[in-house]
């Protein structure tokens, strides 16, 4: 935090050795746009590792009586499968995207405590390796996503797998709470002059909302780990029916914290479609002010609706209509910005980009998944639908069909400002065609098995059921699913290498980002921008000489001239995560020393890390390139 | 830059803009302390839920003890006033006195640690364990995560003031002083609440 002018001599050395090593560089790491690469890179792995889980499981079921794996194994399967994919791989790449891209937007130099994004950062990654090291380990944890109790009781549960889950996710957690804070703090005061909460671009926006559903719902969770945690590990008595206990509250409170989990998922993808949308159109954004408060109003309401994932569960018709209704009601704003987009699309002078078709693809995709939501909100229709395969249908459309779809049009449309290159459009369009294909052919034959009777989370099922067919399609289509995805990551690979350079502003876009250099220098802004209306680069662009003009009375270091004061590299923030991670191991295996140790280093990075004022370091400003602006992309 | 005490005090990184009404620290401690605030809803929660779960075994009315937790409670909700008080010292640039007051906070806020561990001693001795029956897990869950609080809190002043030997503490130790005494009302208001939700409801109820 701010040091004080007497203790900072007028030029700090740069902090050479967290520079020139590599390795140290990224362990010390601090800015936001490199934390975005390492979130991006870790959910990248952790997607494949659960995209390999997926394949394993549907080769086991494409034909009857299927002999891949075992029972066991594959309740280890789909219990990881669900937990990677939805804590570890999709919310970490949005992260990395919200990361990547909303300081830019905002016109700020970093996020408002860079230490303890690295930290979030360093807390995910230390939960995702603690709960995967559960496979080698004893077993990984095989109780579904939600880990009900009494399943996931000690009686029913007896190895470690549990615990790995509890403990993992607790860990993972609080990283994203820090992110949650980290971030609405930056949207509050980080904002470059003029940028009004009414000029944020719709990203920021999603943003903001997101994390105050982060700040709200993770709280429970938390809770609710530590319950069960106890009871697994210190006998506690919250769940056990034969002592009185309640499963219900374990239902309860996941799904309090579940269901707004669903919006933190989706409703970043929302502000990433609400970019691509209007700058592939070459218009603005249709509807800025109604797309604002739908997305209030589905964080508002993502609280009053956990009970629709517990239809079955017995509380009677007066509370599920009312959860009904609620969960319905959200279909309301959705729609409201799904008629925004049409209407931005609308007239446009359409550009169809990868990124664009991504978009275009989110939108079909995401409107299915958001009907099967509302006819699974049918309370009485729903006890046939609960736990079948229409609800993995439902599920997959929102979270492939609109979250993933929408990462990638965002990868395709930011990936010149992140990394200086262009993806392959080529490449590009095989990865969205094979991908749209793949996953509908995979995924929309679960419907017909959901209404068929097929059980979801059933290793195998008889010939006689009837269920072959679609499931011999659905096992078919997800080659091709495979093929698509393949070839993004071949996409990525060469285009590191060897892609085409990026332009400041490829795509002839309209927010603050594209003012700077590909790829933005460390310090993001030479000069904190002076935003004076909404799409302030479009603005430039059309109204004034292309340029943002800097913002009056905004530098004021007593630093050498020509550089940035910027916060200083530091390796707190991983030890104290490392501290957690040994912690958690201590707590599963009972080992008392440890713990200690465990607590030892937690004490003092905790220590250090408020107590340490960073003196931050000068970087000198780069040459700007000089390159003719608003170019036509 | 519309703030110009703002402007005088910011000489960290310029990772910061322009607008700054609140100090960062501030409002990301507020920010925070909302989070904290559903914990401990969620925490409170589950001991309603629970409380009358006793699984044959000791309910509230048997265990609760309110002169000892009384004192307790006082203990506490003097350190708050203790650190107020400090503070005040502080922001009249009186560091001597501050330190005074930051120690007799801190002995408060151990004075406290202590009764719990006095009570939950006791609560073992009876037969009221973690494990003996929801309520107990509830009791303990709940009010045991308070006192993890205040120790952590305790842990802070006591850095608060090895910290305030340090120069920089003049200019950046108001700040600091603000953002941890806000965490430390924050954690005796939750006393509050559990002391009326557990202790009083565990008698009268
Ligand atoms: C119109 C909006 C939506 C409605 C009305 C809706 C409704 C529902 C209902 C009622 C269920 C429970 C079905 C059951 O278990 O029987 C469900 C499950 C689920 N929904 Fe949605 N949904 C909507 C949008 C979304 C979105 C946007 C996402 C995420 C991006 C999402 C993710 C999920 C997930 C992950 C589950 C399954 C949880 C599980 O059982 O494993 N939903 N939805
Ligand atoms: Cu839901």
């Amino acid at each position: 935090m701010a040091a004080t002018t007497e203790r900072i001599p007028h030029v700090i050395p740069r902090s050479d050795a967290y520079h020139e090593n590599k390795l140290l560089s990224w362990l010390s790491v601090v800015d936001h746009k490199r934390i975005a690469q390492l979130y991006l890179m870790a959910g990248l792995l952790f997607f494949l590792t659960g995209g390999i889980e997926a394949f394993i499981m549907r080769l086991q079921l494409a034909h009857p009586n299927g002999h891949v794996v075992s029972a066991v194994l594959f309740n280890q399967l789909f219990t990881m499968h669900g937990t990677t994919m939805i804590f570890l791989a999709i919310m970490p790449m949005l992260i990395g995207f919200v990361n990547a891209v909303l300081p830019l937007q905002i016109g700020a130099r970093d996020v408002a405590y860079p230490r303890l994004n690295a930290l979030s950062f360093w807390l995910f990654l230390a939960g995702g390796l603690l709960l995967n090291s559960s496979w080698f380990l004893g077993g990984a944890p095989n109780a579904g996503w939600f880990n009900y109790v009494p399943i996931s009781n000690p009686p029913y549960s007896p190895g470690l797998g549990v615990d790995f889950y509890d403990i993992g996710l607790q860990i993972a957690g609080i990283g994203t709470l820090m992110t949650g804070i980290n971030f609405l703090v930056t949207l509050v005061n980080l904002r470059a002059p003029g940028m009004r909460l009414m000029r944020l671009p719709m990203f920021a926006w999603t943003v903001l909302v997101t994390m105050v559903l982060i700040l709200f719902a993770f709280p429970p969770l938390t809770v609710t780990l530590f319950l069960q945690t106890f009871e697994r590990l210190f006998g506690a008595q919250f769940f056990s029916v034969a002592a009185g206990g309640n499963p219900l509250l374990w239902s309860n409170m996941f799904w309090i914290f579940g269901h707004p989990e669903v919006y933190i998922l989706i409703l970043p993808a929302f502000g990433i479609i609400s970019e691509v949308v209007p700058v592939f159109s070459r218009k603005p954004l249709f509807g800025y002010t109604s797309m604002v408060l739908a997305t209030l109003a589905i964080g508002f309401l993502s609280f009053m609706v956990w009970v629709h994932h517990m239809f079955t569960l017995g509380y009677g018709p007066f509370v599920n209509s009312i959860f009904a209704l609620t969960s319905m009601m959200i279909a309301i704003p959705t729609g409201v910005k799904v008629f925004n987009w049409l209407a931005t699309m609308w007239g446009g002078q359409i550009r169809f980009t990868t990124s664009m078709l991504w978009a275009i693809g989110f939108l079909f995709c995401f409107v299915l998944g958001g009907m099967s939501g509302v006819m699974l909100a049918i309370a009485p229709a729903d006890l046939q639908y609960n736990n079948s395969y229409f609800v993995v249908a439902h599920f997959h459309y929102v979270l492939i069909g609109g979250t993933l779809f929408a990462l990638f049009a965002g990868i395709y449309y930011w990936f010149p400002k992140m990394t200086g290159r262009m993806l392959s459009e080529r490449l590009g369009k095989w990865n969205f065609w094979l991908t749209l294909i793949g996953f509908n052919i995979t995924f929309f034959p679960m419907h017909f098995l959901g209404l068929m009777g097929m059980p979801r989370r059933i290793y195998t099922y008889a010939p006689g059921n009837g269920f072959t067919f679609w499931n011999e399609v659905s096992t078919f289509g997800v080659f091709i699913l495979a093929a698509g995805i393949l070839f993004f990551l071949v996409n990525l690979v060469t285009s590191l290498q060897r892609g085409e350079k990026a332009a400041n502003d490829p795509w002839d876009a309209r927010s603050l980002e594209w003012s700077i250099s590909s790829p933005a220098p460390p310090y993001n802004f030479a000069k904190i921008p002076l935003v004076r209306g909404a799409d302030p680069f479009w603005l430039e662009k059309m109204h004034g000489n292309g340029h943002m003009l800097p913002a009056p009375g905004q530098e004021h270091h007593h630093g050498p001239p020509n550089t940035v004061h910027m916060p200083r590299p530091t390796m707190i923030p991983l030890i104290i995560a490392v501290a957690l991670l040994i912690l958690g191991y201590g707590f599963i295996y009972h080992a008392l020393v440890v713990e200690i140790v465990g607590f030892m280093v937690l004490a003092v990075g905790l220590h250090r890390s408020m107590f340490t004022p960073d003196p931050g370091e000068y970087v000198p400003i780069e040459e700007e390139p000089a390159e003719e602006v608003g170019a036509d992309g | 830059m519309a703030n110009p005490a703002v402007t005088a005090s910011q000489t960290g990184p310029e990772v910061v803009a322009a607008l700054e009404p609140v100090d960062n620290a501030v409002l990301g401690l507020w920010i925070w302390l909302s989070a904290e605030a559903v914990f401990f809803a969620s925490l409170i929660g589950t001991y309603l839920l629970m409380r009358t779960h006793t699984n044959h075994g000791l309910t509230p009315k048997q265990v609760f003890d309110l002169p000892v937790t009384l004192v307790g409670t006082l203990t506490l909700l003097a350190s708050s006033m203790t650190f107020a008080i400090g503070y005040a010292q502080l922001r009249a640039g009186r560091l001597a006195r501050f330190r005074s007051w930051l120690i007799v906070t801190v002995i408060l806020g151990l004075g406290f640690l202590s009764f719990q561990a006095f009570e939950f001693t006791g609560d073992y001795k009876r037969g009221l364990t973690l494990s003996s029956s929801p309520f107990g897990s509830a009791f303990f869950t709940l009010t045991g995560f308070h006192g993890m609080h205040v120790a952590f809190g305790v842990f802070w002043l006591l850095s608060l003031l090895v910290y305030s030997f340090r120069p920089a503490f003049k200019t950046e130790g108001v700040t600091k002083a603000q953002v941890a005494g806000l965490y430390w009302h924050f954690v005796d208001v939750v006393w509050v609440v559990i002391f009326s939700v557990v202790y009083l409801l565990g008698k009268v109820g």
